[in-house]
């Protein structure tokens, strides 16, 4: 049989519904691979879309667990300040507002105290949601002349000016700096793991675009109950509803981290050594005006009158950050930096003074070039630093539907091919077994891990050594713990069970808060305090929704055992024994 | 699609490998031949190169054939690069 007549043979075959065609066309790819590798070459007609089905069938499958893992926890991360705030209740609320001269006043006299003789001082002023507290960063201090470390960080009370003492944790930011750093591994693993399957997500991307035709009509296409193919459209659904999201998260993902992930094209231009990079950095990114330490004492400047200034320029309360080099020399110079919320793409405008006499040197627009500008638009996009609460929710949403359309390709996958096992009366191989394995345990696995991780912050005592550790090798622990059981149990089992277990995770996470802590759902409604009232509420819908999913999942499965549906789908796994197919 | 084997591990490791470096090879030659600053012209580069590592790996399993796509890749690679250092004028 040639390719040709094949593919007629599939065209002529009694489907009607237009919508079928993609499901058509990848069952085509199913057969010609179980008739062997005979028909591998060539190219006619049909031959591009199914090739293009192939290529998205297996890059997403190849590292779809890690994309997963990075969809999910990059959403959250959407909501990273307010995580963190949730996971120190000993902080007060924000304290945006307070006066940014004073504030400055006090961050200035800690930095004194903490990290004397610095090359860089950096305070940040509460400007917002990203910035809820003042802190300050230093580099380069002496421990010689008294400084608590050569460099460090600190969260400080505006009010006392006293640095605040809350749990250790590694909070939100810990969870969403997982997305890139894969937490455990070196930073050149994490970045060609991520790097990679980044990559895979777009060409999944593009050749599922290729391979849908009908994809304005897909979008009100839903049939439920359908086994195979209402997991395909879920997957179409999830997918095109949002597709713009995903195609933008996806390259401006790359982009991010575009200079780790192609060295070589700077390289090739510049030289491979570190100071080389740095010299590429500094054409690009570093605002002009920046000099060497001179070595000279001369006292800083008071920042009273450039803040001033600052704030002319910019309006009350919206210089986001200040950034001394060299204080206390004569070449000191401070960067002003612009709030952040009023622009999409990353970063603000700059202001440059002289740290000894207080002139202003530069005006720094945010793009310095049409090229920086593409990509700051790009970087902006993808950390939505600007988008203020309903946007927020919609990047939120956004990458749920992502991660849904991650899991549900994974889960097609694996329904797919079992059903056409159980047509053919054949035992699921050890590839198949594989995949619904680690989709249970890591769809569901990796919420439990997440809940895992808010239960430790809360449970764990707050002066243990390590805390902040153990939060985190909890939420691992839970996770394999998760895919041990997925392991162990039969496949439906495993999903009912987990999804329960995560829905009760969730869902008691207000009453945890409430019994540890003295800022429980009603107090925070009480206080208007609405980062923890958001967190609470959010915490119990997603709680019910995956309780209510679990119910789902287990009436249909007494569906099977009263023989209305006679695909055992979860229980051949355990009663057949394996190895025989 | 019948891909198996050793053809089949040819085909990937061009659209890993060979992709990627035409990918570099084009970031390299945009950041020699645009009329800008090198920074910027190489920050062009880098943030297109994304998009021609996927035009590659697309392509590669279009065309399904492993010597054909190894050239394919290889040779306009090899040429780009040379031509991006050597139209700068700025290769050493």
């Amino acid at each position: 049989m040639t390719r040709t007549s094949m593919g007629k043979g599939l065209g002529g075959s009694p489907k009607v519904d237009g919508s079928l065609k993609a499901e058509g066309s990848s069952k085509a790819e199913g057969s010609s691979k179980a008739e062997g590798s005979s028909k591998a070459d060539g190219s006619p007609a049909g031959g591009f879309r199914q090739a293009m089905s192939w290529l998205h069938t297996w890059v997403g499958l190849t590292l779809g667990w890690v994309l997963f893992f990075i969809f999910l926890t990059g959403t959250v991360g959407y909501f990273d300040t307010e995580i963190d705030r949730w996971m120190q209740p000993e902080l007060p609320q924000a304290q945006t507002g307070l006066n940014s001269t004073d504030t400055a006043e006090v961050l200035l006299d800690r930095l004194r105290v903490e990290a004397p003789g610095a090359d860089r001082w950096f305070l940040t002023l509460p400007a917002g949601r990203h910035q809820p507290y003042p802190g300050i960063f230093w580099q380069g201090a002496s421990t010689k002349a008294g400084a608590s470390a050569a460099s460090g960080e600190l969260q400080v009370n505006g009010n006392t000016g006293e640095p605040f003492s809350a749990r250790d944790t590694g909070g939100g930011q810990l969870l969403y700096q997982m997305h890139w750093r894969l937490h455990y591994l070196s930073r050149t693993q994490a970045d060609i793991i991520v790097g990679f399957a980044t990559m895979f997500m777009l060409v999944a991307l593009i050749t599922g675009i290729i391979i849908h035709k009908k994809i304005f009509r897909d979008l009100f296409t839903f049939r439920p109950g359908k086994g195979q193919r209402s997991w395909l459209d879920a997957h179409n659904v999830l997918s095109v509803v949002a597709l713009p999201f995903h195609l933008m998260i996806t390259y401006s993902g790359l982009i991010f981290m575009g200079f780790s992930y192609m060295p070589l094209i700077v390289a090739a231009h510049y030289g491979v050594d570190d100071e080389a990079r740095q010299q590429f950095i500094s054409e690009v990114f570093d605002p002009p005006g920046l000099v060497d330490s001179a070595r000279e004492p001369a006292p800083l400047v008071p920042l009273g009158h450039l803040i001033a200034a600052a704030e002319d320029r910019w309006g009350e309360n919206r210089v986001r950050s200040i950034d001394i080099r060299h204080p206390g020399d004569s070449n000191a110079r401070i960067i002003f930096y612009e709030n952040i919320e009023r622009r999409v793409a990353s970063g603000g405008e700059r202001l440059i003074f002289d740290g000894v006499s207080g002139e202003l040197l530069h005006q720094v627009p945010p793009a310095t070039s049409a090229a920086k500008g593409a990509r700051d638009l790009f970087v902006g996009l993808h950390e939505g630093l600007f988008a203020p609460p309903v946007l927020r929710w919609l990047f939120f949403f956004s990458g749920l539907l992502g991660s849904g359309m991650i899991a549900t390709g994974l889960v097609l996958w694996a329904v797919k091919r079992r059903q056409r096992m159980e047509k053919k009366h054949r035992l699921p191989h050890l590839g198949l077994r594989l995949v619904e394995k680690l989709n249970v345990g890591t769809v569901v696995g990796l919420p439990i891990g997440i809940a895992a991780y808010f239960w430790a912050n809360r449970l764990l005592p707050v002066a243990s050594v390590g805390r902040a550790d153990w939060e985190v090798h909890l939420m691992f622990l839970a996770w394999l713990m998760v895919l041990i059981h997925a392991a162990c149990r039969p496949n439906h089992r495993a999903w009912v069970e987990q999804l329960a277990i995560a829905g009760l995770a969730f869902g008691l996470l207000p009453l945890l808060n409430l019994l540890t802590t003295d800022r429980g759902l009603w107090h925070s409604l009480v206080a208007n305090d609405w980062v923890f009232v958001g967190f609470d509420l959010t915490v119990l819908i997603v709680g019910l929704m995956l309780g209510w999913t679990a119910w789902r999942v287990w009436q249909k499965r007494s569906l099977i055992d009263t023989g209305e549906i006679s695909i055992k789908q979860g229980r051949s796994a355990q009663e057949l024994p394996g190895g025989q197919s | 699609m019948g891909l198996t084997g050793s053809r089949l591990a040819s085909l990937v490791a061009a659209a890993l490998v060979g992709g990627y470096a035409l990918a570099t090879a084009v970031g390299i030659f945009l950041g020699g031949i645009l009329p800008m600053p090198r920074g910027e012209a190489a920050l062009v580069g880098n943030l297109l190169s994304f998009a021609v590592y996927a035009g590659a790996v697309i392509w590669t399993f279009v065309v399904r054939r492993p010597v054909k796509v190894w050239l394919g890749l290889m040779i306009p690679a090899c040429a780009l690069v040379t031509g991006g250092l050597l139209l700068t004028g700025r290769a050493g």
